[in-house]
């Protein structure tokens, strides 16, 4: 089979999935929560749940940072963004994301300023050479995308650059793992915990989720060997009645994450008192505020927002999909009147939405390993 | 978006200290190393590169690694896209490209 050449020793492929067997009790059911969206898009590229037995779920978890903002927030940022002599600068993964009144791309067509940006420091880069306009950067994503943010916004201080600012819609990620665990309809007994996202906090954040809840959690690379790697350790763990945050992803994950990093989110962002997460509502404490000493480069202190609350079409079902009681073939939308190409729901958008995933992979079957490591 | 992208250090910029070009599969891009500043890299080091930052140091045989995971998801082009996307493209980018050719 070519392609399992392709990967990182199929034939430890094959053994962690025989391990993974032997691991699970046949007696139980296992309910496992990948937390990032990256994780959940490789285990439908890789096809990874046919290697794994019919008691152990993968249920997908909140971190795919487009799925989860409300589109209120999205509204809200459009909506300033009609000012004129105004640039509108986001992630590409941002440009389909339907607004109330339509997507930023629809916006651009109506003849808005809108522009795709690959990083923060871009976005600054865009103020610097449009002097006469002013140039707000849609921030959006968790712990790994924060930090840029944190430092362009300390770029910009620095140089004085006064036409830039930034909508913040920072989120964190331990406080919507928490409201996952406390919400009364989920089970979970593990977590395969985000890659890059610990590369920024470290692993120690996690330990609650050990000592208080007694849930296990790996913090697992992406290649379909760390993934089910990771499912081996959670099961070890779980056999033997222990519960440890373990990390897999050593070769790029600290224990101890990145105090750069963290220093520069330190000095540019404050806690939020609560923040609306599309499908999980009001959390608090879990996202991001830029500071008042930041107040200039801020553009919800900077000029007047909204506010916009907007309920989710009603027949789309991603707030249940996201808190992972769904599966995305489960909502009445999923590939008929929401596909990748007209999506309805943000969770249709991004690659690493769990709709996107299982439409683009689940139903067509184009690669899985599982078959070829079985052969 | 949360792709990580794998690149060499080719060059720190003497008149920026928190700017470096990097190398990805042959294209060169301008990459904000600021987040690395505990552990500042210097040229031929391996980096991961999220949204046009270096987030952390790895090694050569991990860099292979990560590219080949992302040509496992099939994000090559979408990775390639982002660094050829760093810099807006601009002035100041062909000038540094220049800079390296001397």
């Amino acid at each position: 089979m070519k392609f399992v050449d392709e990967f990182r020793a199929p034939e430890l492929i094959s053994k962690a999935g025989e391990e993974i067997r032997r691991l699970a009790d046949s007696n139980r059911h296992y309910r496992i929560m990948e937390v990032c969206g990256g994780h959940t898009h490789a285990i439908y590229r890789f096809g990874l749940k046919d290697l794994l037995p019919s008691n152990v779920e993968l249920i997908h978890g909140p971190g795919c940072p487009v799925c989860v903002l409300p589109m209120g927030r999205i509204d809200d940022g459009l909506s300033l963004a009609t000012q004129p002599d105004f640039i509108f600068a986001a992630f590409g993964d941002m440009m389909r994301v339907p607004g109330t009144h339509g997507s930023p791309l629809e916006y651009k067509a109506r003849g808005m300023d809108v522009r795709i940006v690959y990083s923060p420091a871009d976005a600054l880069k865009l103020a610097r050479s449009n002097p006469e306009k002013h140039v707000m950067f849609f921030a959006i994503g968790f712990e790994t995308t924060a930090p840029s943010t944190a430092l362009t916004l300390m770029r910009a201080k620095a140089e004085g650059l006064r036409n830039f600012s930034v909508f913040c819609n920072h989120v964190t990620i331990i406080p919507a793992i928490r409201a996952i665990l406390d919400s009364p309809d989920m089970r979970l007994d593990g977590f395969v915990g985000p890659g890059h996202v610990s590369t920024v906090i470290g692993c120690r954040p996690y330990d609650w989720i050990a000592k208080d809840e007694g849930k296990p959690v790996v913090v697992s690379g992406f290649e379909p060997l760390d993934i089910l790697q990771s499912i081996v350790m959670l099961l070890r763990q779980l056999r033997k009645g222990e519960a440890r945050v373990e990390n897999q992803y050593k070769r790029v994950v600290p224990w101890e994450g990145n105090r750069a990093a963290l220093r520069a989110m330190a000095e540019v962002f404050e806690l939020r008192p609560y923040f609306e997460w599309r499908g999980l509502g009001f959390i608090s404490q879990s996202a991001l505020k830029i500071r008042a000493s930041y107040a200039q480069w801020d553009s919800e202190q900077r000029f007047s927002v909204p506010g916009v609350r907007v309920t989710d079409p009603k027949a789309a079902q991603c707030g249940e999909v996201l808190k992972g009681v769904l599966k995305p073939a489960q909502c009445k939308l999923f590939g008929n009147e929401c596909t990748p190409e007209q999506p309805v729901g943000a969770l249709m958008v991004s690659s690493e939405g769990s709709c996107a995933a299982y439409y683009n992979y689940e139903r067509r079957k184009p690669v899985s390993i599982a078959s070829a490591a079985a052969n | 978006m949360c792709l990580a992208i794998p690149g060499k250090i080719v060059e720190l910029d003497p008149h920026n200290a928190h700017l470096g070009v990097v190398d990805v599969v042959g294209v060169r891009r301008r990459v904000d190393l600021g987040l690395l500043q505990d552990e500042p890299p210097v040229p031929g080091d391996w980096v991961l590169i999220h949204v046009g930052f270096a987030m952390s140091k790895i090694s050569e045989a991990d860099a292979a690694d990560q590219m080949r995971t992302l040509t496992m998801l099939g994000e090559t082009e979408a990775a390639m896209q982002e660094v050829r996307g760093y810099g807006l493209e601009n002035e100041e980018q062909d000038q540094s490209s220049q800079r390296l050719k001397q």
